[in-house]
């Protein structure tokens, strides 16, 4: 293992547990996007680009944004 | 049960697992090292037999091609089912969002904004369609690109309104683009039926090794799933959007005084 693989998978461990530990759905949903982008860096530097593209587009674009739209509707949607 | 008892069930629990754990772990195989022969094989079959330099899109559209069949009929379903529940209610009508906030004015979208979501979009598409085209040459494919593709749909929302968004497209092209791409899976699956093959087998002239016109029906599966994947998360937005923006519960006429 590398240098830079073990420094990413360390970031990725400090990811997950950032976005358990945070409670609020709204905050939730960006650490989400935040940790795909993290998942997605790690799966390129172990050389697994197509995984990696995967895991950007769905993990970091996808479905946060399917949390905030979730969350738009069920907090304002009907006021 | 008494608080006791469950601890002392939790802690046996807890202990009996990582026992297991660390034999799993401790049993591992290095890491990086590689002990299947399947991988290999395939690296090398990729090239040789099907002229597909990505050996992930090798095994995902060719090798296990039936596999992506039902994976992309998962994404389909999904699709259904949002339009199905989100569908406008009899009791829901076309409203005017009240803020929550009273006091001061929502802030009008900036121009840098603008500027930066509409000049974003036409790099965006085509980059989609390129990762699309070249799913069988480098990483990427049918799934990646149709999400690429849609987020460059997306960003006219960002960039804008809702009503702008809304207004280069129908419904019913979104769905007819959709249902084109998830038959045309089917439709090059049989192929192979029709030419005395097996079902989704690769029936195309393989090409030069490295021209985006090779790899047989690859790419040709590659176009029909990013169609269907794209059209399918616009659709899914669209669908969503207008449940947050535009629809709002209003009082059924029945209920009126």
């Amino acid at each position: 293992m590398t240098f830079l693989q073990a420094t990413i998978l360390v970031f990725v461990g400090a990811g997950g547990t950032c976005v358990v530990a945070t409670r609020d759905p709204l905050r939730q949903a960006m650490v989400a996007s935040l940790f795909g982008i993290l998942l997605g860096i790690l799966f390129f530097v172990l050389q697994a680009p197509d995984v990696a593209l995967s895991e950007i587009v769905v993990g970091a674009v996808a479905l946060p944004l399917m949390i905030l739209l979730s969350l738009a509707k069920i907090r304002g949607g009907d006021r | 049960m008494t608080i006791r008892v469950r601890r002392v069930v939790f802690l046996i629990g807890v202990g009996l697992l990582a026992v297991m754990l660390a034999r799993s772990v401790g049993a591992l195989p290095h890491f990086g090292a590689y002990r299947g022969p399947y991988g290999d094989v395939v690296s090398r079959a990729s090239v040789s037999e099907r002229h597909i330099t990505d050996v992930v899109t090798a095994v995902n559209f060719d090798f296990r091609g039936f596999d992506t069949l039902g994976e992309e009929f998962i994404f389909f379903a999904a699709v259904l089912g949002v339009a199905l529940i989100l569908r406008p209610q009899t009791d829901e009508g076309v409203g005017h969002v009240i803020d929550c906030a009273t006091g001061r004015a929502v802030p009008p979208t900036s121009d840098a904004v603008r500027v930066l979501g509409l000049g974003l979009t036409p790099p965006t598409v085509l980059f989609g369609i390129y990762v699309v085209v070249h799913g069988h040459l480098t990483p990427g494919g049918g799934f990646q690109g149709g999400v690429i593709l849609a987020t460059g749909v997306l960003l006219i929302y960002l960039a804008g309104e809702f009503d702008d968004l809304h207004g280069l497209y129908s419904d019913s092209a979104l769905e007819r683009a959709e249902a084109v791409g998830a038959a045309g899976f089917i439709g090059l699956g049989l192929l192979g039926v029709i030419a005395g093959s097996v079902f989704l087998d690769n029936v195309l002239p393989l090409g030069r090794t490295g021209s985006v016109f090779s790899a047989g029906m690859v790419p040709l599966i590659n176009l029909s799933v990013g169609l269907e994947i794209a059209a399918g998360l616009v659709l899914l937005l669209t669908t969503f959007l207008r449940q947050t923006i535009v629809l709002r519960r209003i009082e059924s006429p029945a209920r009126r005084p």
